[in-house]
């Protein structure tokens, strides 16, 4: 019998309209179903005192219509933007801006009289990363042999114009430190999560510690 | 029972605003005026209504397909997304109105208000009680199909206009399509017209004791089939086939423009389901507790409903398959519901007079046997058939070293 398929076809997509457990394959952006405990829990309060100081969202949670949005489950070695910047462990030495293979940072720097443990370091003017042209390999991380730069986790940074997408000096103090732990697999152990919002002071996520006295008199005067 | 009737008819208006004049002071001369208040009062009426109409029928076709379709649909505006359209709306007028260098400008600035303007026309005459906006008017049907006729001129300007490939390439197809589907869609109509014995929407309405979806289901397959047609959409959208043509005729539109060309796309279905609620579901009728508008409306939105789940279900078709069934089965099936009508009703009137309930019932236990017969028959002829293709040649590398010694 030619023609069954047509109808079969409407079976289907009506089973899809009508039973709950077809439903909802596909969610890019899931929002969550929240009671009471996960929107107190969202706020690190207690249950009771967030039912009593916020009434109205108890009972339309208890009705079913608010709801938490989630992100997608994220590796913390993502690397993304908002790039992680320890300004006073930058020496202005622009090794970054000469490993970037499309040359989108720009350093300009001045002398100063600041000495590093392994050197001087100059004073900074300017530190502009045009996020809008990276291409997030992470090469100026790698290059870094101060441990100043990282690679953050981000990535949903839209915004109206290119020229927002620079990121520049002051912003990369504001910044969060939240690096990515890409280049940093200690950071794992150490159980830093970039997306959960821990951050990490330079002493985490730097290769070398401080050599001590001791060592550097072994390593330069006792050899 | 509440009756609401008296409000939605042009006469009234026209009363009022003619008592309202004489209150004033004005002669008979003056009532000219009264006639064109009460058609400006009418038209925005009218005009205000199918927009808000459509602009919520938007949101629940997208939020329904969604759901056909095992996804979730727009939900960020206002509760289960219900703001999106006017949202959509927002973004429409703001966006900027381009007309292409070498467009027909007259052409392309026309055609989606001549799009707009049928349908619109349409509602007018729909009978939501005794009487529709329009009063009964009593060629309402020829109305329709003559006025419904006029989008096929439309789309052609559109696509025309733009002097784009595929604008004008959909043009074409819409063009072949739509009038070739009106065929369909007036021999379905026909069988009604035979029952009923008038042209006025009210006296149909009337005469339907039994429902004619009811009395004849081949000629109610055909027009729904013809109509869906008409209105271009997704078994049959060849006009813009998004996969294929880029958006059709539609393509160089932006802003303003697109909005309008949408508008008339989307007021298409609530349209059709209304007058599919007229010819073929009884209109207003149903029971008495409720008033006959809610029942009307109950009515147009099952409609809707199904049309919405044939769009969900089926792809598009060929456009050689479209126009093959347009001229081989809805044809043939329209003509056959006509002589099957009229051979019904010559045999149990005996060559006049009116149909009485029972006659409509007999009738409709016949076609209903002799339709699913019909349609399973013609099924079986179009699936037979097999598109031919030329049996693939092998490839004189294929076998080398296994035969070759």
């Amino acid at each position: 019998m030619y023609g069954t398929g047509i109808f079969k076809g409407l079976v289907v997509t009506m089973t899809n309209f009508v039973l709950p457990s077809r439903q909802f394959n596909v969610v890019q952006y899931p929002d969550k179903k929240a009671s009471p405990l996960d929107l107190a829990k969202e706020q690190d309060r207690n249950v009771l005192s967030f039912m009593v100081t916020n009434p109205v969202k108890t009972i339309r949670s208890l009705v079913g219509l608010e709801s938490i949005s989630q992100k997608m489950p994220q590796h913390p070695r993502f690397r993304g933007e908002e790039f992680v910047w320890y300004d006073n462990r930058c020496t202005g030495c622009a090794s970054c801006a000469k490993y970037c293979p499309l040359g989108i940072i720009k350093i300009i720097t001045d002398t100063s009289g600041v000495n590093l443990q392994e050197g001087q370091s100059y004073d900074i003017d300017t530190f502009d990363i045009d996020i809008g042209r990276c291409m997030f390999c992470g090469l100026c991380v790698e290059a870094c042999p101060y441990d100043a730069l990282h690679m953050g986790s981000g990535f949903e940074e839209g915004t109206y114009k290119r020229s927002d997408l620079v990121i520049d000096m002051e912003k990369l103090k504001k910044a969060d430190k939240k690096p990515s732990t890409w280049f940093r697999p200690q950071l794992t152990d150490q159980d830093h999560d970039p997306i959960k919002g821990s951050s990490a002071t330079w002493k985490q996520v730097g290769r070398h510690e401080k050599p001590t006295l001791k060592e550097q008199q072994d390593r330069w005067v006792n050899r | 029972m509440i009756d609401i009737s008296g409000i939605i008819d042009f006469r009234n208006f026209y009363e009022i605003y003619r008592d309202i004049l004489t209150y004033l002071g004005f002669s008979e001369g003056a009532y000219w005026m009264s006639f064109l208040a009460s058609a400006i009062t009418f038209s925005f009426v009218v005009i205000n209504v199918m927009i808000l109409s459509t602009a919520f029928y938007t949101w629940f076709e997208r939020r329904a397909l969604a759901r056909f379709h095992a996804r979730t649909g727009p939900n960020r505006h206002g509760p289960f997304g219900i703001l999106q359209p006017f949202a959509d709306v927002i973004k429409l007028i703001l966006k900027e109105d381009t007309i292409p260098d070498e467009a027909d400008r007259p052409v392309f600035t026309l055609a989606p208000i001549a799009l707009l303007a049928p349908t619109l026309l349409i509602a007018a005459v729909i009978p939501l009680s005794e009487d529709s906006f329009l009063g009964s008017l009593n060629i309402g049907v020829l109305f329709i199909v003559g006025v419904t006729s006029v989008n096929s001129i439309a789309i052609f300007m559109a696509g025309w206009g733009s002097r784009n490939k595929y604008a004008i390439l959909g043009a074409m197809r819409g063009a072949a399509m739509l009038i070739s589907y009106e065929i369909p869609m007036a021999l379905g109509i026909t069988g009604v017209l035979l029952i009923s014995g008038s042209l006025a929407l009210t006296e149909i309405v009337k005469t339907q004791t039994v429902w004619f979806i009811f009395v004849m289901p081949i000629g109610f397959f055909v027009f729904m089939a013809a109509a869906t047609a008409e209105m271009s959409r997704t078994p049959f959208d060849q006009i813009e086939a998004e996969s294929e043509l880029g958006s059709g005729y539609n393509t160089e539109y932006s802003g303003i423009k697109f909005a309008i060309l949408f508008l008339a796309e989307f007021m298409a279905p609530i349209i059709t389901a209304a007058i599919v609620t007229t010819l073929f579901l009884g209109g207003t009728s149903g029971f008495d507790v409720i008033p006959g508008q809610i029942w009307f409306i109950i009515k147009m939105m099952i409609v809707i409903f199904v049309l919405l789940w044939f769009r969900a279900t089926w792809p598009r078709l060929r456009i050689d398959q479209i126009m093959g069934f347009a001229w081989k089965a809805l044809f043939s099936l329209g003509l056959f519901n006509i002589f099957l009508i009229a051979l019904e009703y010559l045999v149990l009137t005996n060559g006049g007079g009116r149909l009485t309930k029972t006659d409509m019932l007999i009738m409709g236990g016949v076609n209903w046997v002799v339709g699913i017969i019909i349609i399973a028959i013609i099924m079986n002829i179009f699936g037979r058939k097999q598109l031919s293709r030329p049996d693939p040649i092998p490839s004189p590398l294929a076998n080398m070293g296994i035969r070759g010694e």
